[in-house]
């Protein structure tokens, strides 16, 4: 069967197809414009906004396409970036021979599985049930690893862990802020890849036809649970990757980073860009990262109107920028 | 020493998990009645703390501050209810969980601003302030006790509240089929604000009995929240007896594992690994729980009938 068939609404999207191009195109280019124009504290904003965003289109996939609301996101992102930091500390300061080491493919690797791990054991059990179930325990299995780490005195606990060293790669050093920014820039790229090519894939339909409806997707003889629980895992192991470029990026780590809170945010991202678009998450990490650092200059209480936009935000702007993008060309459309 | 200790303890417990009720007791009130999932609740707990503290500046009384405190908490509950939450209520439960998540950012600043982001604590009574033997060889602080009973009481209270009176009898039928009590011309509106208000008391007095022993302080309320999210999950969401029995059994387990679990890890293990093993496993220990307990039973321990 030619694969196009498989794929439902294969309209062209003109406007928003663009206007996502665009927006690839200006992550790609103003990052280093600004760096070289001397500028660097945007040049971290930005690489933050990258790295957020990863973390989004990661919970997009489930979130969006497999409607399955975790409140818990933030673990894996905190699990990443301690992979990052472990090894590195006992590589410093001895201990624990197995993964003490400053090598960067030990560090990936750790966050990558240990998220995946993670994200299959808390998966399976949260994954029976549903509805606001669902979100509370995601968030309490979150909050599980947070309180964890908080006890962990060796790794600094509440007071968190200075990474001294970044991951080491051959070629390429994550020291140079640029070449860092590229690293998360493409991973980004390949995360977007991932996922589209995941939402046009069977399975990727499967998921959004248990997110549409679950019932009749049983009675038709599919296994929701394993599907879901597969489209968690994978989540969550790109979330902890997102994790791992966080911890190079910052090079400070605490327990902070997995605060529930940090979940409600990159819900807000995925939701404030539209769930369920590819490029969504995008644009929610970015109007969240450029809002909050536009309020932070105003006024030190800057979470008021913050809070105040994302109640507003809630109430009448449903569906999020992709959506208003695509009512746009709905409404170009009509004759 | 060991069996006054363990009692001593099993009162901690025991106070923690009447914490844990009163707050549990307006989340599923809320959720029971309204199929609302409220995050904001730590907020209000905060908030009843935080003006418990002031009136004690302000009138020199903990008593009478106390007193007034809880109606204050319950009107900015209703204030809360009427201008936000009741445009929510015909939306999803991520719409709620998005909202009432921006609810908590501005409430924590709006503390913040009022008040100061150092926190303020709570001068007690000197009748409050003392230590009672309550057995030979166990004495415990007598507001730890005043918390117990008076949790208790408004535990009873909310018994007789639901079960025995008119309101009770909409709160229940309202929990069970909203649209057939609107329809029999009860005034939906209402209730709903009344029902929150009642769990913005509940959530203020729990802050205002916390306020003396840990002080009032901004995001206090964002980590209690969710045990009592992981209480209600274990109770089974939206079951009243469900609420307190978890409640009683987290807010045990918690306390006894942060101070029983390296001895019993020392049986098993090292002492030196037990005493590093300890502290992150008793931090995990009630979500543990909970993830055993939601494995054989996905609804949780009592699941609410309606639902």
């Amino acid at each position: 069967m030619p694969e196009t068939k498989l794929v439902p609404n294969n309209k062209p999207r003109p406007i928003s197809f663009w206007i996502n191009a665009i927006l690839l195109l200006l992550l790609a280019v103003a990052p280093p414009i600004l760096f070289i124009t001397g500028q660097p504290f945007w040049l971290d904003v930005f690489t933050r906004l990258v790295i957020l965003a990863l973390a989004a289109t990661a919970l997009n996939l489930v979130l969006g396409y497999g409607g399955l609301v975790s409140f818990g996101h933030a673990a894996y992102l905190g699990l990443g970036a301690y992979a990052v930091g472990i090894p590195t500390y006992h590589a410093l300061y001895g201990g624990m021979d197995a993964i003490a080491s400053f090598n960067g493919f030990l560090h990936l690797g750790l966050a990558v599985s240990v998220s995946a791990l993670f994200a299959l054991l808390t998966g399976a059990i949260s994954l029976r049930t549903r509805g606001v179930n669902f979100i509370m325990i995601t968030m309490a299995f979150g909050q599980m690893i947070f309180y964890a780490i908080v006890a962990l005195e060796n790794y600094g606990g509440d007071d968190g862990l200075t990474i001294d060293v970044r991951s080491e790669f051959p070629l390429i050093s994550l020291d140079n802020p640029l070449t860092l920014y590229g690293l998360c820039y493409l991973s980004l790229l390949v995360a977007l890849f991932i996922v589209y090519k995941i939402t046009r894939s069977r399975f990727g339909l499967t998921l959004q036809g248990a997110r549409s409806n679950e019932e009749r997707m049983r009675s038709l003889g599919v296994n929701c649970y394993r599907y879901q629980l597969v489209a968690f895992v994978i989540s969550g192991a790109i979330c902890g990757y997102a994790g791992f470029l966080l911890g190079n990026f910052s090079t400070f780590i605490s327990p902070e980073m997995m605060d529930w809170t940090r979940s409600g945010e990159l819900m807000f991202m995925v939701i404030l860009g539209g769930a369920a678009f590819l490029c969504g998450p995008i644009f929610g990490a970015a109007a969240f990262i450029l809002l909050e650092e536009v309020l932070r200059d105003v006024t030190i209480h800057w979470h008021l109107p913050f809070g105040l936009l994302l109640i507003l935000s809630v109430l009448f702007f449903r569906g999020g920028l992709s959506g208003a993008l695509d009512r746009l060309r709905s409404k170009g459309d009509k004759p | 020493m060991e069996a006054s200790l363990l009692l001593i303890q099993l009162l901690n417990g025991l106070q923690l998990g009447i914490l844990l009720f009163l707050l549990s007791a307006g989340l599923t009130l809320t959720f029971g009645i309204m199929d609302f999932v409220n995050l904001a609740h730590g907020s209000l707990y905060m908030l009843g703390a935080f003006i418990c503290a002031s009136l004690t500046q302000l009138t020199g009384s903990f008593a009478l501050a106390a007193l007034l405190a809880v109606p204050l908490t319950a009107l900015c509950g209703l204030l809360i209810e009427m201008v936000v939450i009741r445009q929510l209520y015909s939306r999803n439960h991520l719409d709620h969980v998005l909202a009432t998540f921006g609810l908590i950012l501005c409430l924590d600043t709006i503390a913040e601003i009022v008040w100061s982001p150092a926190g303020i604590a709570i001068a007690l009574p000197d009748i409050l302030n003392g230590q009672l033997e309550v057995l030979p060889g166990v004495v415990v602080p007598v507001f730890r006790l005043l918390i117990i009973a008076v949790g208790l009481l408004a535990a009873a209270g909310l018994y007789v509240l639901v079960n025995h009176t008119k309101l009770g009898m909409l709160i229940r039928a309202g929990a069970s089929n909203r649209t057939m009590v609107g329809a029999l011309g009860v005034d939906i509106k209402t209730l709903f604000s009344g029902v929150f208000a009642m769990g913005a008391a509940l959530a203020g007095l729990a802050g205002l009995l916390v306020a003396p022993i840990a002080e009032a302080s901004i995001g206090m309320g964002n980590e209690i929240i969710i045990t009592a999210f992981v209480v209600i999950i274990i109770g089974g969401i939206g079951s009243m007896k469900g609420a307190f029995i978890a409640a009683l059994l987290i807010g045990l387990i918690d306390t006894l594992g942060r101070s029983y679990l390296d001895d019993v890890f020392k049986l098993i293990m090292s002492n030196e690994a037990a005493e590093t093993a300890a502290p992150a496993i008793s931090a995990m220990l009630i979500y543990l729980m909970m993830a055993v307990i939601l494995a054989i039973r996905p609804q949780g321990l009592f699941p609410a009938s309606s639902r």
